[in-house]
């Protein structure tokens, strides 16, 4: 599906649609309303006031701490690729004057998936939040759930990042969460399920156990499963917001607690 | 190295074969064979301790596996006295996959969980051959919230192949129950000591697993995927699935190392299906001397040292 991106066409309704016009659209189809899955980079953009915001351990860089073959090489090809050093970025800034501390996971690095750094890097912005008693908001493109090349280490963080989320709940400090593209496995069944909101965007692919996941199991799919949609009408989620309209919403709900 | 566990366990049969061979020759002639048969004792013993102390990582994920090793219930039954089951999340059903209830265990009273994959066909296919749903993960939550407000310990042992997968699961959010144990777990008021008996299946174990010690038996595995899963998303192919194995470093001695695991319990010689009875009372010493460690603590340090221990997991430049 992704393959589309590149050839300037709606992966989702084949609509030509060029570059510029999409960066006036938030990266949504005009057409049908696909939201194109964004970098972290763009979303700080599309979210944060111009100037406001602060990256947080930016110098922070994975290793491959289990010597596991070939992760150095996919480490570099995504960092050479996406110029990010990991599959999420950290900071602070304002949302229409309100500060917050804010996460977002990038989809295009490790396919947002959570490892060492990952998991520290989270957990400092949920620390300096409490030190500064700030809300936090954490967006996830994540797919890719615990990096399997950091092995249990990976796994580890959906603890560790989860009793961070526990003591933003315990110092009674708003904590959001934002799913976008898609959200699974690791990290949905982590902090990315802890927020006091869920909001998702439209067509957000949300669950525990992906495609990939299923193979082995022949059954027969509801119709939408797994989307937005459809896991808001089973309780999951609290809200789907259109992308033009994410950072009007966040900054009513940092009003609303603040 | 053949993929079937086994191999091992045939090649020292062979010795074994033999060894009883020897003796019915002695028998037979009625002469003295003893040093003989002393010997190959010996010998036996020997080879017997080096094939073992030298199995591969994935000689471990298939020793873990053994269906005639220790279940859950087998723990429970033979470590706890005055066991009362409960049942239940009191909002969708019971998940026969995971075993709860309060139990005495020497001088205390614990609440204790079990994820239970069954023994023969008809329990593992009754229990779901361990793999949890998200009312699973409910009811434990709920019975550890009971545990919470009467201030007993929780004892919870981990052995799953995963959280199920289904269609159904998500349904009902496993996700979300997995998220909020793995939370609830992180700062719940009373102490906490998982033991990995067999198989840590992923956040599948981990949505049970939060705690102040992991134990974890010595043959036993904890990863964050399958073996064979790994090596089939990487297109490393059937052949690879060792490797994969042993790159995932999921045996306990590899876990105690990167800090994750707290404590190795030794299992006998040839795993813990080879002696029940040893292996329960090890693990039922090492329950009893962790608990007296752990109930000594002010609640307060307890999360702290809870907090730190987790936060600390992870290495990076």
């Amino acid at each position: 599906m992704l393959d589309n991106l590149k050839k300037n066409v709606c992966p989702s309704c084949n609509l030509e649609i060029g570059k510029e016009e999409l960066e006036k659209t938030y990266k949504v189809c005009p057409n049908c309303n696909y939201h194109y899955p964004i970098g972290s980079d763009e979303r700080i953009r599309q979210l944060i006031d111009a100037g406001t915001f602060i990256e947080y351990d930016s110098e922070l860089e994975s290793s491959n701490p289990l010597n596991f073959p070939d992760y150095e090489d996919k480490l570099q090809k995504d960092k050479i690729l996406t110029g990010l050093k990991e599959a999420v970025l950290t900071g602070e800034g304002n949302i229409n004057g309100y500060p917050t501390v804010i996460g977002v996971t990038d989809y295009r690095f490790r396919m947002g998936s959570m490892a060492s750094v990952f998991g520290e890097k989270v957990v400092r912005a949920i620390e300096r939040a409490i030190n500064k008693r700030l809300p936090v908001i954490i967006i996830s493109s994540s797919g890719g759930g615990a990096r399997m090349q950091e092995g249990m280490l990976s796994l580890m963080q959906m603890a560790k990042t989860s009793s961070a989320c526990m003591k933003l709940h315990q110092a009674k400090l708003l904590y959001i969460d934002v799913l976008s593209y898609q959200s699974f496995a690791g990290v949905m069944a982590s902090f990315a399920a802890l927020g006091h909101i869920i909001i998702a965007e439209p067509g957000t692919r949300v669950g525990f156990t992906g495609e990939r996941g299923r193979s082995s199991i022949r059954q027969n799919l509801p119709e939408g499963f797994q989307t937005a949609e459809f896991v808001i009408k089973k309780g999951m989620i609290d809200m789907i917001v259109q992308r033009k309209d994410l950072k009007s919403v966040l900054a009513d709900l940092l009003d609303f607690f603040s | 190295m053949g993929n079937n566990g086994l191999d091992i366990d045939n090649k020292l049969s062979q010795f074994e074969n033999k060894l009883a061979e020897l003796k019915e020759l002695a028998c037979m002639f009625n002469t003295d064979m003893s040093p003989e048969i002393k010997a190959l004792e010996k010998q036996f013993l020997r080879e017997k301790k080096l094939v073992y102390s030298k199995l591969t990582p994935w000689q471990k994920v298939l020793l873990s596996g053994q269906s005639q090793r220790p279940r859950s219930s087998d723990y429970i039954n033979a470590l706890f006295d005055n066991r009362v089951e409960l049942y239940g999340d009191r909002i969708y059903g019971d998940d026969p996959a995971i075993i709860g209830g309060l139990a005495s265990f020497r001088n205390y009273k614990v609440v204790f969980l079990g994820q239970e994959k069954g023994r023969d066909t008809k329990e593992r296919i009754a229990r779901n051959f361990g793999y949890m749903h998200p009312e699973g993960y409910r009811k434990a939550l709920r019975l550890m919230k009971l545990a919470e407000k009467f201030n007993k310990p929780i004892i919870s042992f981990v052995d799953t192949p995963g959280a199920a997968p289904g269609v159904e699961a998500e349904l009902r959010g496993q996700h979300a129950s997995i998220a909020e144990n793995i939370g609830m777990m992180s700062i719940l008021r009373v102490p906490i000591i998982s033991i990995v008996i067999g198989e840590g299946g992923s956040g599948g174990a981990l949505g049970v697993g939060v705690s102040d010690k992991i134990l974890m038996l010595e043959d036993s595995i904890y990863c964050v995927c399958k073996p064979e899963t790994c090596s089939e998303i990487l297109k490393w192919g059937k052949d690879r699935i060792p490797e994969a194995a042993s790159a995932l470093k999921l045996t306990a001695d590899e876990l105690k190392e990167l800090g994750i695991v707290d404590e190795v319990i030794k299992e006998p010689l040839g795993g813990a299906h080879k002696d029940h009875e040893l292996i329960l009372s090890r693990v039922g010493r090492a329950i009893k001397r962790n608990l007296d460690e752990l109930t000594l603590l002010e609640i307060n340090e307890l999360l702290d040292k809870r907090y730190v221990k987790y936060r600390n997991i992870g290495k990076f430049e």
